[in-house]
C-alpha cells in the first residue's frame, strides 16, 4: 500500500509573481534584473528618512488584469498594509504588502489532472514589494546587501488547499505561470526568481474531514523541484505520522542537492508581523473604468486559443496544445500565419516538429529565435507552393538560422528547388525501376511496404528535391502498369 | 526691525532700503548671540547660501518671501545640512535631498539660517526630550517652551528669525506657540507635503508655520501648501492663496465654544484670559455658540495608541545598517546589533513609545487597541462635522497651563495630558492655530482656533482680525528686545 492509499494529501500554494515593470512598486528606480549591486536604489528603497512611497499605477493595472484572467472578484477599494520585521535586506523595517482588501479577491483556474479537468479556487492575490538580497557567500565574515531587488513589485497568489498531489500542484503552478506570461505581466524567468512558490503540505487520514498540521516549504523556483520537494515532504510526514509522531508546524527549505526538506524555523520563532494599514498610502479606489481598460487589454488566453486553433484553423489538437499554452510559440505561430499563404495546419505541424527540433538543437527558445516570423513565413510559402519538400524545408530553416538569408535566396543559391518537372521525374523513376527488378517484383506480389523503398530511392537520387506528391503519382503509375 | 511683519520687511527689501544679506546678518547675529542661553537652534549656518541670496534678489519684487530669513525644525530634511530630528540616532545625518517644504520656501527666495531644536522625533510637549539638551523659554529661562516644536517657537519668540517651520502631530505647533506667545498654524492634514519631513506618526504629522502674526503665517503657508506627487496623502486642490481681511469686523461669524473645556481649566488666570479673548471677539461682532464634542474625552487615549503604533513602524528603519548611529559594542550578531544600536541611539521617551506602539499592534491586542482607537478617531471626526454645521470656526483653549518649569513633569502620562485640547483636532485632520491672547503669571497664554477641513482661511482670517485690535502677538520677552 502506498502513502496515498492511507493518507489524503492536502496542498495549498502561495505563488510570488514578479511583475514585469520598468520601475519598482513604490519608487521610480529601475526594476531591471542583474544590474551591478546597489545601482538601482532610490532614496526610498534605502529607506532614507522622510521619503514616502507612491504606488506604481501600472502595477495596479497588471494585478487587475491578472484578477480578470482568473474570473476573480475585484474590490471597490484596495489597501496597503505594513508587515513589520527586522532584517538587513528590508531597509524600512517593514514590507509594504496587503492584508485586508487585497487587490484581487476570490478567483479560480482550471487544471488538467489524470482524473480530468479540475477547478482550483484562488483565495486572493495581493500586491507587495520584494525585499533586497542578503549575500552570505561572497565575503568571509560579512553578509553583503544588494538593494536592487528591494521594492520590486510582486503579486502573491494564494490558492485554497485543494491540490491532492505533487502532480496537481505542478499543474496548478504551470496554469498560473501560463496565465501571467500570457497576460504579459511577468517575464516568467524562473532562474531570476520571477516566479517562485511556497507550498503548504499536510496529510490527513484517508477520508477524514479534519485538516492535519501543515509544513510550509519555502522558495521553490522550478517545476521539477516543487514536485520533488512535495513528494519528499509527503513521505516524510507519512513516516512521522505512522511512527506515532506529530507534525510540527514549521517552515522548511528544500535542498535540491540532497533532495530533502529541512526545518528552517518553527512556529514559535515565527515573527509577529504587526500588520496595520500603511498610513502613507491612502485606500485606493478601483473604478469601473480601470477594470474596463484592463478588460480591453486582456489578450486571448490559452483555452480560447486552443479552441480557435483547432476549430477555426484546423490545427491538430496535439499540435494546437503545444502552441496555445506557450506564449512565445503562439505569438510566433500567429505572426507567421498572418504572413503566409500556407494552411494553418501545415504551419503548425512544421512549427511544432521541425522548428522545435532546430530550437532544441540550438538550445534556444522561440522567444530568442534567430529566424523572424517574416523569414519563417517565406519559408512556409515555399513549402506551400511545393517549391521545396519538407525535408529540404528543414535544411533551409537551419540555413536561415545560420546565415540570416531569406528562404528564396538559399533555395536559389544552393539549387534546392524541388524537382516538379514531370519529364525529369519520369526519367529518374524509370531508371530506378529498371535497376531494381527484384523489389519491383516483390511490390507487384503484394508487398506494399516496398513502395516506401522506391520513394526513398527517388529522394536519394534527387537529394530530397523530388516533389513528393508527383513522385508518388508517377511511381504508382509505373509500378502498376509496367 | 526685529518686530516688523513680513509685509513691512518686503517693503524695505523691495525698495532697497535694506538688502537681503543685511537682514539675514541681523538675524544670524541674534542667533549666535542668544542661542547659547536658549539652545533653540541645533545648527546655525555660517552664512546664508549665496545661491539662495541670488534667488532672493531675483525674486525681490515678485515674492513677498524673497529675502525673508527662516529656520527649519530639525525634522525637515535639508540637503547636505545636518538633520538630526533631535536624536542621537541621526546625530551625524546629512540628508542627500531637500524636503518639499524646504525646496518650496527656497524657491520663493527665503533664506535659511539654521535648524531648530525639538523633542526627539517630535515626541514630547516640553522639548526636554531632545538628545541635544532642553530649550529655554525666552519669557523665563527656567521654564520650557513647550514641544515638540519648542526650538522653532523659542526662536520666533526671541526674534532669532521672523519665521520658523514646525510640525504638529498632536499639538506640537499650537502648544509651544501658546507657551512662547507667538502665532502658529497647523493646516489640514494633506495640505502640506510630508515628503522629506521625518515621520513620527504618518496619519497625523502635518507641517506648519510659526511667526509673529497670523498674517505672516498666511503668507508663508500659501507657499508651503499645495499638492505634491511625492506624497500620496497630499490632497489635490486648487492652489490656496492668502488675502488678509480688510476690516476687524467679525459680524455674522459664529464661533463655537466648548463650555466644558473652559470649566476644566484649573488655572483661573487662563480661564479668565480665554473668556476675555472671546468677549473681544464678540465685541468685534462675532456670535458665540456653545457646541459639544462628546467623544473628545477619549482623544488622548486613542492618540496614544495610534501615534505610537505608527511610530513603532516608522522608526523601524533606524537600524544602524545604512545611516545613523551604529553601536560599536557588538559584532557578528545582527539582533544584538539592532538592540544596542537602538538602545543607544533612541532616548527614553522614544523607546517608551516604540514599545507602546509595538504592543498595541501585536497579535491579540490589535483589535482591542488599534482598531478601537481608529473607531474613536472616526467618532471624533463626526463630532467635529456636526459642530461645524452650527458654527464657522471653534475657539477653545490650547493648553491647560502656561509654560511649566523644566523637570516639573517627570512622568510621561501627566505630560500626555497636556495635549488634551490639541489632540482632538489632530485626530480629525482639521486646520487649527494658536494665537497669543494674554499674559498670565507674566507668561503668554494662547487661544486655539479650529476650522472646518480645508478651511485654513477661516481661522487665519479671524486670528488676523483679532490681531488688528490686540497687540499680544507683538509683545516680546524683555531679555531679547
Amino acid at each position: 500500500m502506498s502513502v496515498v492509499d492511507r493518507w489524503d494529501v492536502v496542498i495549498g500554494l502561495e505563488i510570488h509573481v514578479r511583475l514585469d515593470l520598468d520601475s519598482k512598486l513604490f519608487s521610480g528606480s529601475s526594476a531591471r534584473y542583474g544590474a551591478s549591486p546597489n545601482s538601482q536604489v532610490s532614496l526610498l528603497d534605502a529607506a532614507i528618512p522622510g521619503t514616502l512611497p507612491v504606488v506604481n499605477a501600472k502595477a495596479i493595472d497588471y494585478a487587475l488584469r491578472f484578477g480578470l484572467s482568473i474570473a476573480a472578484e475585484l474590490p471597490e477599494v484596495t489597501r496597503f498594509a505594513r508587515k513589520n520585521y527586522f532584517y538587513p535586506d528590508l531597509p524600512k523595517g517593514y514590507q509594504i504588502s496587503q492584508m485586508d482588501d487585497p487587490i484581487v479577491g476570490k478567483g479560480r483556474i482550471e487544471i488538467a489532472t489524470e482524473q480530468g479537468d479540475k477547478i482550483i479556487n484562488i483565495t486572493r492575490a495581493h500586491l507587495e514589494e520584494d525585499a533586497g538580497k542578503s549575500i552570505h557567500d561572497v565575503y568571509d565574515d560579512w553578509t553583503a546587501i544588494d538593494l536592487n531587488r528591494a521594492g520590486t513589485a510582486l503579486i502573491e497568489v494564494v490558492s485554497e488547499p485543494e491540490m491532492q498531489s505533487a502532480t496537481e500542484a505542478v499543474a496548478y503552478m504551470r496554469a498560473i505561470y501560463n496565465r501571467v506570461t500570457f497576460l504579459g505581466i511577468c517575464d516568467g524567468n524562473l532562474q531570476e526568481g520571477s516566479f517562485r512558490c511556497d507550498a503548504n503540505v499536510s496529510l490527513k487520514p484517508k477520508g477524514s474531514e479534519t485538516l492535519g498540521t501543515r509544513a510550509e516549504i519555502k522558495n521553490l523556483n522550478s517545476f521539477r523541484f516543487i514536485e520533488k520537494a512535495i513528494n519528499y515532504e509527503i513521505k516524510r510526514q507519512a513516516k512521522r505520522l505512522e511512527a506515532g509522531k506529530k507534525i510540527i508546524q514549521e517552515t522548511r527549505l528544500y535542498d535540491s542537492d540532497k533532495d530533502e526538506t529541512r526545518s528552517m524555523r518553527g512556529k514559535e520563532d515565527a515573527n509577529d508581523y504587526r500588520y496595520f494599514p500603511d498610513p502613507d498610502l491612502p485606500a485606493l479606489k478601483i473604478t469601473k473604468a480601470m477594470i474596463e481598460r484592463q478588460q480591453k487589454l486582456m489578450p486571448e488566453l490559452p483555452e480560447a486559443k486552443l479552441k480557435r486553433y483547432t476549430e477555426e484553423l484546423g490545427v491538430r489538437t496535439d499540435e494546437a496544445l503545444q502552441l496555445a499554452y506557450d506564449v512565445a510559440m503562439s505569438r510566433f505561430f500567429e505572426a507567421s500565419q498572418e504572413l503566409t499563404q500556407a494552411e494553418a495546419a501545415e504551419n503548425a505541424k512544421f512549427l511544432v516538429t521541425d522548428f522545435n527540433a532546430l530550437l532544441n538543437e540550438q538550445s534556444a527558445h522561440v522567444a530568442d529565435s534567430r529566424v523572424s516570423a517574416q523569414q519563417y513565413a517565406e519559408l512556409m510559402d515555399a513549402l506551400h507552393e511545393g517549391l521545396i519538400s519538407r525535408q529540404i524545408g528543414k535544411k533551409v530553416l537551419a540555413e536561415i538560422w545560420q546565415t540570416g538569408q531569406s528562404a528564396a535566396t538559399i533555395i536559389k543559391q544552393q539549387n534546392l528547388a524541388q524537382i516538379s518537372d514531370v519529364d525529369t521525374l519520369e526519367i529518374i523513376i524509370k531508371e530506378i525501376i529498371h535497376s531494381n527488378p527484384k523489389q519491383v517484383q516483390q511490390y507487384r506480389d503484394g508487398n506494399d511496404k516496398m513502395f516506401n523503398f522506391f520513394i526513398g530511392q527517388v529522394m536519394k537520387q534527387t537529394q530530397g528535391q523530388a516533389n513528393p506528391v508527383q513522385t508518388k503519382q508517377i511511381l504508382e503509375e509505373f509500378l502498376t502498369n509496367d | 526691525m526685529i518686530n516688523l511683519s513680513i509685509r513691512a520687511l518686503h517693503e524695505l527689501l523691495s525698495t532697497k532700503q535694506l538688502s537681503a544679506a543685511e537682514l539675514a546678518s541681523v538675524y544670524l547675529d541674534r542667533c549666535r548671540r542668544y542661542n547659547s542661553e536658549l539652545n533653540a537652534l541645533l545648527h546655525i549656518l555660517d552664512d546664508v547660501n549665496p545661491a539662495q541670496l541670488l534667488q532672493a534678489k531675483m525674486l525681490q519684487k515678485d515674492s513677498l518671501l524673497a529675502g525673508i530669513p527662516l529656520i527649519h525644525k530639525d525634522l525637515f530634511c535639508t540637503q547636505n545640512v545636518a538633520t538630526t530630528c533631535g536624536s542621537n540616532m541621526l546625530k551625524n545625518f546629512k540628508p542627500p535631498y531637500d524636503a518639499t517644504v524646504v525646496s518650496r520656501l527656497n524657491q520663493a527666495g527665503m533664506l535659511q539660517l539654521g535648524k531648530a531644536n525639538m523633542d526627539e522625533f517630535a515626541m514630547g510637549s516640553s522639548n526636554e526630550y531632545s538628545a541635544f539638551g532642553s530649550v529655554a523659554n525666552p519669557w523665563d529661562s527656567q521654564r520650557v517652551p513647550g514641544g515638540s516644536s519648542g526650538g522653532s517657537a523659542a526662536a520666533v519668540a526671541a526674534r532669532l528669525t521672523p519665521v520658523a517651520t514646525a510640525s504638529d502631530t498632536g499639538g506640537s505647533i499650537r502648544q509651544p506657540a501658546a507657551m512662547c506667545g507667538i502665532t502658529g498654524i497647523k493646516p489640514s492634514y494633506g495640505r502640506v507635503s510630508r515628503y522629506g519631513m521625518i515621520a513620527f506618526a504618518s496619519s497625523l504629522d502635518q507641517g506648519g508655520v510659526m511667526a509673529v502674526s497670523a498674517d505672516d503665517c498666511g503668507i508663508v503657508l500659501a507657499t508651503m501648501m499645495g499638492h505634491d506627487n511625492k506624497d500620496s496623502t497630499s490632497i489635490e486642490a486648487e492652489p490656496w492663496s492668502w488675502q488678509p481681511p480688510a476690516t476687524a469686523s467679525m459680524k455674522g461669524l459664529k464661533v463655537g465654544v466648548i463650555p466644558a473645556w473652559l470649566d476644566e481649566l484649573q488655572d483661573e488666570a487662563i480661564r479668565q484670559s480665554s473668556q476675555q479673548a472671546l468677549d473681544l471677539m464678540v465685541a468685534q461682532g462675532a456670535e458665540l455658540v456653545a457646541v459639544e464634542l462628546p467623544h473628545a474625552e477619549l482623544a488622548v487615549a486613542a492618540y496614544y495608541i495610534l501615534a505610537p503604533a505608527e511610530a513603532s513602524s516608522n522608526l523601524g528603519r533606524f537600524d544602524g545598517i545604512r545611516y545613523g548611529h551604529q553601536s560599536q559594542t557588538v559584532e557578528r550578531d545582527i539582533n544584538a546589533l539592532y538592540q544596542h544600536t537602538r538602545s543607544e541611539g533612541f532616548g527614553a521617551e522614544v523607546q517608551r513609545r516604540i514599545m507602546l506602539g509595538t504592543w498595541a499592534l501585536s497579535s491579540g491586542y490589535y483589535d482591542d487597541y488599534y482598531c478601537q482607537a481608529q473607531r474613536i478617531r472616526r467618532l471624533i471626526s463626526e463630532d467635529f462635522k456636526q459642530a461645524f454645521e452650527q458654527v464657522d470656526i471653534m475657539a477653545v483653549p490650547v493648553s491647560p497651563e502656561v509654560a511649566f518649569k523644566k523637570a516639573e513633569k517627570s512622568d510621561g502620562v501627566s505630560m500626555y495630558q497636556a495635549d488634551k485640547f490639541t489632540i482632538p483636532a489632530s485626530l480629525a485632520g482639521l486646520p487649527c492655530l494658536s494665537m497669543p491672547i494674554a499674559s498670565a503669571h507674566n507668561l503668554p497664554v494662547g487661544l486655539q482656533l479650529i476650522g472646518p477641513y480645508f478651511n485654513e482661511t477661516a481661522i487665519l482670517k479671524v486670528a488676523t482680525q483679532f490681531q488688528m485690535v490686540s497687540d499680544y502677538h507683538l509683545q516680546m520677552p524683555e531679555a531679547y528686545v
